[in-house]
């Protein structure tokens, strides 16, 4: 008798394993050094450290600036986009949604780098606007994450409601603000779960653009650095509630199929 | 007139997108240093980005690891995926929830917790490429996960069930029914798998051997640098990226087409019909 039955299920135990040995320890670890001390005792003050140093906080708002900048100018780009081209009745659609889709798969350094030559001609010195350049940077670098959610959710809004709407009596203004737009809301979530929190951490963009200010990902870098990773794993333990309670509240507004769209057209 | 100013906005959107590339573009065939100066044309910073050993080796490197790493990611979350398919509610809570923690972490978060893990807990050498490889494995195998489920999903599973009823065991089913259904996601799932190690910066700087670059890397240290020479033959491999980049887009496309005329014959969407 073969005592061992073959199921399905099994496949996935390495791929569980992985995950436990990779994604979960990884956290558990960075939750441990969070709350002690190189001696190893327990302690608070790596997060009392951070609320109470003007500069570490001065960093968070920054970040919080630079992200909720970054995702507006993003948002504000990439609806009209995506609205004019799942709406249109062009024939090449998805062509020209591949030509704002296609520069993701350019290595963003290379494609920092080639903003930072145009921004010098422009701007000659990029050290008078880093704000600005940070995020033009971040718009430039994030912009098709925020159109492919928002495109896939409006490609499936139902027709017949936008001709109901109109044969109620409604102009397009009413039809765009009381039908398209509250439909389109789980794409605009999706699209802005994917900016902002990569917008808080992305400190190459700044560094490229020799924007020299701090945002959360360049204290991690910097504590890195220095090997300081108590401090370190604090600033990652905040990242992770911040994105906790980010997911936590679009969790139910969000589109699986948009959110999960990171690669797109390639599906 | 509504057309017009929709049309001219998404030209414009275009043009300001891709006015870097061409750019840089444009002046990587000049023998000049700076963009705005005009110069001569020349073939120099291409032949430095094929001759210079380090380039070359970058190039390389870059290559093979997003490959490699692609493959392993690959067949770990496509076996992950069916087994969760198949397996009760805790399986798909455990490794679904699992999974979506590097889709949606900020990846700085991820390649220092797990560099905290590998380097500081465990011991492992830096210079082996094992922290390398597994970092860039869990940064890709969850979106190959997530682009094989929903074809598991589509599935019509009375065929799995036909074929062990005419005498196939699970395994030859698994292998000669279920694979070919979902075998769309799981090429899917590598492209972008590659993709994605192609474009990180973060888990590779964190995880790699001191000696060793990707072009994301490599390109960020020469920002650094004052090296014109290599700025210079950076805008050459930009620009073969790019070109790169296009041609497979245009590959895809015209294959597309064809599976649609071969399988679906409505031809809705094609365009050229």
């Amino acid at each position: 008798m073969n005592r061992f039955r073959f199921q399905r299920s099994q496949l996935c135990i390495p791929y569980g394993l992985f995950l436990v040995c990779f994604v979960l320890a990884p956290l558990v670890v960075i939750i441990y050094y969070a709350f002690t001390n190189g001696e190893g005792q327990l302690t608070f003050e790596n997060l009392i450290g951070f609320f109470s140093s003007p500069n570490t906080i001065g960093t968070l708002f920054y970040s919080l600036g630079i992200a909720v900048s970054t995702t507006c100018t993003c948002l504000m780009l990439a609806y009209p986009i995506a609205y004019i081209l799942a709406r249109s009745k062009m024939k090449h659609k998805a062509v020209i949604l591949m030509i704002f889709v296609m520069p993701m798969w350019i290595n963003f350094t290379l494609r920092i780098t080639a903003l930072k030559e145009i921004l010098t001609v422009v701007e000659g010195n990029l050290a008078y606007h880093p704000f600005l350049n940070t995020l033009i940077g971040m718009t430039y670098d994030f912009l098709p994450f925020m159109i492919l959610p928002i495109y896939t959710t409006l490609l499936k809004l139902d027709n017949s409601l936008l001709e109901a709407a109109a044969d109620l009596g409604a102009d397009t203004i009413q039809t765009f603000l009381k039908v398209t737009l509250p439909l389109s809301v789980p794409g605009i979530i999706s699209g802005i779960v994917m900016v902002f929190l990569p917008s808080m951490t992305n400190y190459v963009v700044l560094d490229m653009l020799y924007n020299s200010t701090y945002i959360m990902g360049s204290l991690i870098g910097a504590y890195f650095s220095a090997y300081d990773w108590h401090n370190g794993s604090m600033i990652a333990l905040i990242l992770l509630v911040i994105i906790l309670v980010f997911t936590f509240f679009t969790n139910r507004y969000t589109d699986e199929e948009a959110s999960s769209s990171r690669g797109g057209v390639l599906g | 007139m509504k057309h017009f100013f929709s049309r001219a906005f998404l030209v414009l959107m275009i043009l300001a997108l891709y006015l870097p590339i061409f750019v840089l573009a444009v002046y990587s065939f000049t023998d000049s240093a700076n963009i705005g100066a005009i110069h001569g044309f020349s073939l120099k910073n291409y032949e430095t980005l094929f001759t210079k050993p380090d380039l070359r080796a970058m190039i390389a490197g870059t290559l093979i690891l997003a490959v490699g790493s692609a493959f392993i990611s690959t067949v770990l979350g496509t076996l992950g995926a069916v087994g969760v398919f198949y397996s009760g509610k805790f399986g798909n809570a455990v490794v679904g929830s699992l999974n979506q923690v590097p889709v949606v972490n900020a990846e700085v978060v991820t390649a220092f917790s797990l560099c905290i893990l590998l380097i500081g807990v465990c011991g492992v050498d830096k210079s082996s490429f094992v922290s390398l490889l597994i970092g860039h494995v869990v940064l890709e195998a969850p979106f190959v996960y997530l682009s094989v489920v929903p074809k598991l999903k589509q599935m019509d599973n009375s065929l799995y069930e036909a074929a062990l009823d005419l005498g196939a065991s699970p395994a030859v089913a698994l292998r000669r029914v279920v694979f070919p259904q979902i075998f769309p996601g799981i090429v899917s799932g590598f492209a972008l798998a590659v993709t994605l190690s192609l474009d990180d910066y973060f888990i590779t700087s964190y995880t790699k051997p001191a000696t060793f670059d990707t072009i994301s890397t490599y390109v960020v240290n020469a920002t650094r640098g004052s090296q014109t020479e290599i700025k210079t033959a950076l805008w050459a491999l930009s620009t073969i990226i790019f070109v790169v980049v296009v041609l497979m887009v245009m590959i895809m496309n015209a294959t597309e087409n064809k599976g649609d005329k071969n399988g679906k014959r409505t031809g809705v969407g094609n365009g050229k019909e």
